[in-house]
């Protein structure tokens, strides 16, 4: 998928102004940046949620607009941010829902094994048959995972992941979407935490403003003077002492709680 | 349990939850609950034809229709017994059937491709449309083809309403949900001022019949009206059903159901369609039957879960079972009188409704 040149306004006021923004086969990329910089508003657009005010957004090499819903749909999955489900479906039959594109099709002959490894990926296998409206928020955002990677589409589009997850299941997204990549999907992922940006991503690309402000290899965007001026606050990166892997911290200026208490 | 603060927390809330769940969902399987309905619609369509002022029973009315179709039936019935229960009952029970079948698939079809628990085929103005149509018809003394004109007033009046409320709350080639029932509602009011304007205008004969047609009633069945209105009902419930998979996408909402291959706004004008059709062909020869369309689907729901490839037949099952049912007390209950049916749907259907809007906010914490 390629982003060229994309604006997009909501009302009278534009969001975000002339992003290029590219996701090939094989590459995780992370979509980072503060509150308020645009990144629902161009995920929005590069997904076809959002008309665009100007520029061109492509799959394939065929802009957005003459693919047919359906096409779309077997190319391109997304993972909204918050999970919306109005009657008590179970598990089962929501992440068997990610398998509607293909009915009619050859691949719908695969429906049950890919239900079957979307359950177990996202660990939610053991709660098949509950209703989706009485879990709790973190297993209905693994289940609507689920259903986004039963799809099983070139193209996966994540809008905040692991915003309701505790830290294994976190985890287990990243590690998620690692695996897509290194099966040759692409994967645009929007995170607000530049640690796991920085562990599972190809490239980043950090938003501020409605701008890109910088993309490429984690280690070149986190840096701490970008950083520090994109979020506005004092911000250290550092390479993980064993494993090399870069940690993001906030500086603190106030004192933590004392042991002596 | 290696993890621990909160992921221990919550999982100690899952087990609680579990049960509440595991007793919830001990849904009845969708076949059971068809054969039931099924079942239940020919026992109290028998039983229906035969009660009345007129008692016949279920072998009597079998001998009957068994004679009409021709079949050698051994010992003839009466003249009496046969126009009864052919030219007078079985339309009338015939009719329930149909209009109930069509509101309560309407309105299971209305609940998903709106992807609201509370909508139903009224908000989007096509009953208030077809009364405005009948009591129009009724005062400008259409009377030239008898109840034909005021069913046919209807029909019309229940589609140009939706099509004009649909049109209203369309802008940028989107319809949004809340602004659709928004227009709804304020349609809904217009129509019933003026529906109140010609009512005050209207003569004593005329007010007999506005107030019969608004408070809904199929005590004016004929063959000729189930002949009509009959095709209709069926070809919109079996549209309505090939569409269940996508009716079943669109609880997701409408972006997901969208990245789903949902064509949403084309899908749900077809849906429209459908539904108003089926609403405005059962309001037209019935006149106003309010909360099957709305409570039928929910209790369908509750018996045997949410998926649309049940629920959408099993409505139009529930809500003709439902009908039959209700118009024989409604004819029965205080005979020689009659309880305007309208009248009895409502007194049954919104303390339930009621009770089901208590018992979603105490599930889920109150409505979005």
């Amino acid at each position: 998928m390629g982003a060229t040149a994309v604006s997009v306004e909501l009302g009278r006021k534009r969001i975000v102004r002339d992003i290029d923004l590219a996701v090939r086969a094989g590459e995780v990329v992370a979509l980072v940046g503060p509150n308020g910089s645009g990144k629902s508003t161009l995920l929005g657009a590069l997904v076809r949620d959002l008309p665009l005010a100007g520029g061109t957004v492509a799959l394939d090499g065929e802009p957005l607009a003459s693919w047919s819903s359906t096409e779309l749909a077997m190319r391109r999955a997304v993972l909204p941010q918050h999970p919306v489900v109005t009657f008590p479906f179970t598990v089962g039959q929501i992440v068997r829902m990610g398998r509607a594109p293909w009915a009619g099709t050859a691949q719908a002959d695969d429906d049950d094994r890919e239900v079957a490894e979307a359950l177990d990926a996202t660990d939610v296998a053991t709660f098949r048959d509950r209703a989706f409206t009485a879990l709790s928020g973190g297993e209905q955002a693994r289940v609507m995972l689920a259903r986004v990677l039963a799809q099983r589409t070139q193209l996966v589009v994540l809008d905040e992941p692991t915003a309701a997850l505790d830290l294994h299941h976190q985890e287990v997204v990243l590690e998620t979407a690692r695996k897509r990549a290194a099966a040759g999907d692409g994967v645009l992922v929007v995170l607000h935490d530049l640690g796991s940006a920085a562990a599972c991503a190809d490239r980043v690309a950090l938003l501020s403003a409605g701008r890109i402000v910088a993309c490429g290899p984690p280690d070149q965007v986190l840096v701490p003077e970008v950083l520090s001026e994109v979020y506005r606050h004092d911000v250290e990166v550092l390479a993980h002492p064993v494993t090399g892997e870069l940690l993001v911290l906030p500086r603190r200026d106030w004192s933590p709680p004392s042991a002596d208490l | 349990m290696s993890a621990p603060g909160t992921t221990g927390a919550d999982v100690d809330g899952d087990v609680d939850l579990e049960d509440v769940v595991a007793a919830d969902h001990a849904h009845v399987r969708p076949w059971v609950l068809m054969a039931v309905l099924a079942v239940g619609l020919v026992v109290a369509t028998i039983v229906a034809i035969g009660i009345g002022a007129f008692h016949a029973s279920p072998g009597e009315v079998l001998s009957v229709i068994a004679d009409r179709l021709g079949l050698d039936v051994g010992n003839p019935p009466g003249p009496l017994l046969d126009s009864v229960i052919w030219d007078i009952r079985i339309p009338r029970v015939l009719l329930s059937i149909v209009v109930g079948g069509a509101l309560g698939c309407a309105g299971a079809a209305m609940q998903g491709s709106f992807a609201n628990p509370l909508a139903e085929p009224g908000i989007i103005g096509v009953s208030s449309g077809a009364a405005l149509g009948a009591v129009a018809a009724i005062v400008a003394g259409f009377t030239l083809f008898d109840t034909w004109s005021v069913a046919g007033a209807a029909f019309i009046g229940g589609l140009l309403t939706v099509a004009l409320v649909y049109v209203a709350s369309r802008s940028n080639g989107r319809t949004e949900v809340v602004t659709l029932i928004l227009t709804g509602v304020g349609i809904n009011a217009l129509t019933g001022a003026v529906i109140g304007l010609m009512t005050y205008l209207s003569d004593d004969a005329q007010l007999r019949s506005i107030t019969f047609w608004t408070l809904g009633s199929v005590a004016q069945a004929t063959w000729s009206k189930v002949l009509v209105v009959a095709p209709i009902a069926i070809v919109g419930i079996l549209i309505a059903c090939t569409q269940t998979r996508k009716l079943d996408l669109l609880s997701l909402g409408e972006r997901s159901a969208r990245h789903l291959g949902v064509d949403v706004e084309r899908f749900r004008v077809l849906m429209l369609v459908v539904i108003a059709l089926l609403t405005a062909s059962a309001v037209a020869v019935s006149g106003i039957i309010l909360f099957v369309g709305l409570v039928v689907p929910h209790v369908v729901r509750m018996i045997v879960g949410p998926g649309h490839r049940t629920l959408l037949p099993a409505s139009a099952l529930a809500g003709a079972l439902a009908i039959v049912v209700a118009d024989t007390i409604a004819r029965t209950a205080i005979a020689p009188s009659e309880i305007p049916l309208g009248v009895l749907t409502a007194l049954v259907g919104a303390p339930f409704f009621l009770w089901l809007l208590r018992r979603t906010r105490a599930r889920q914490g109150g409505w979005a």
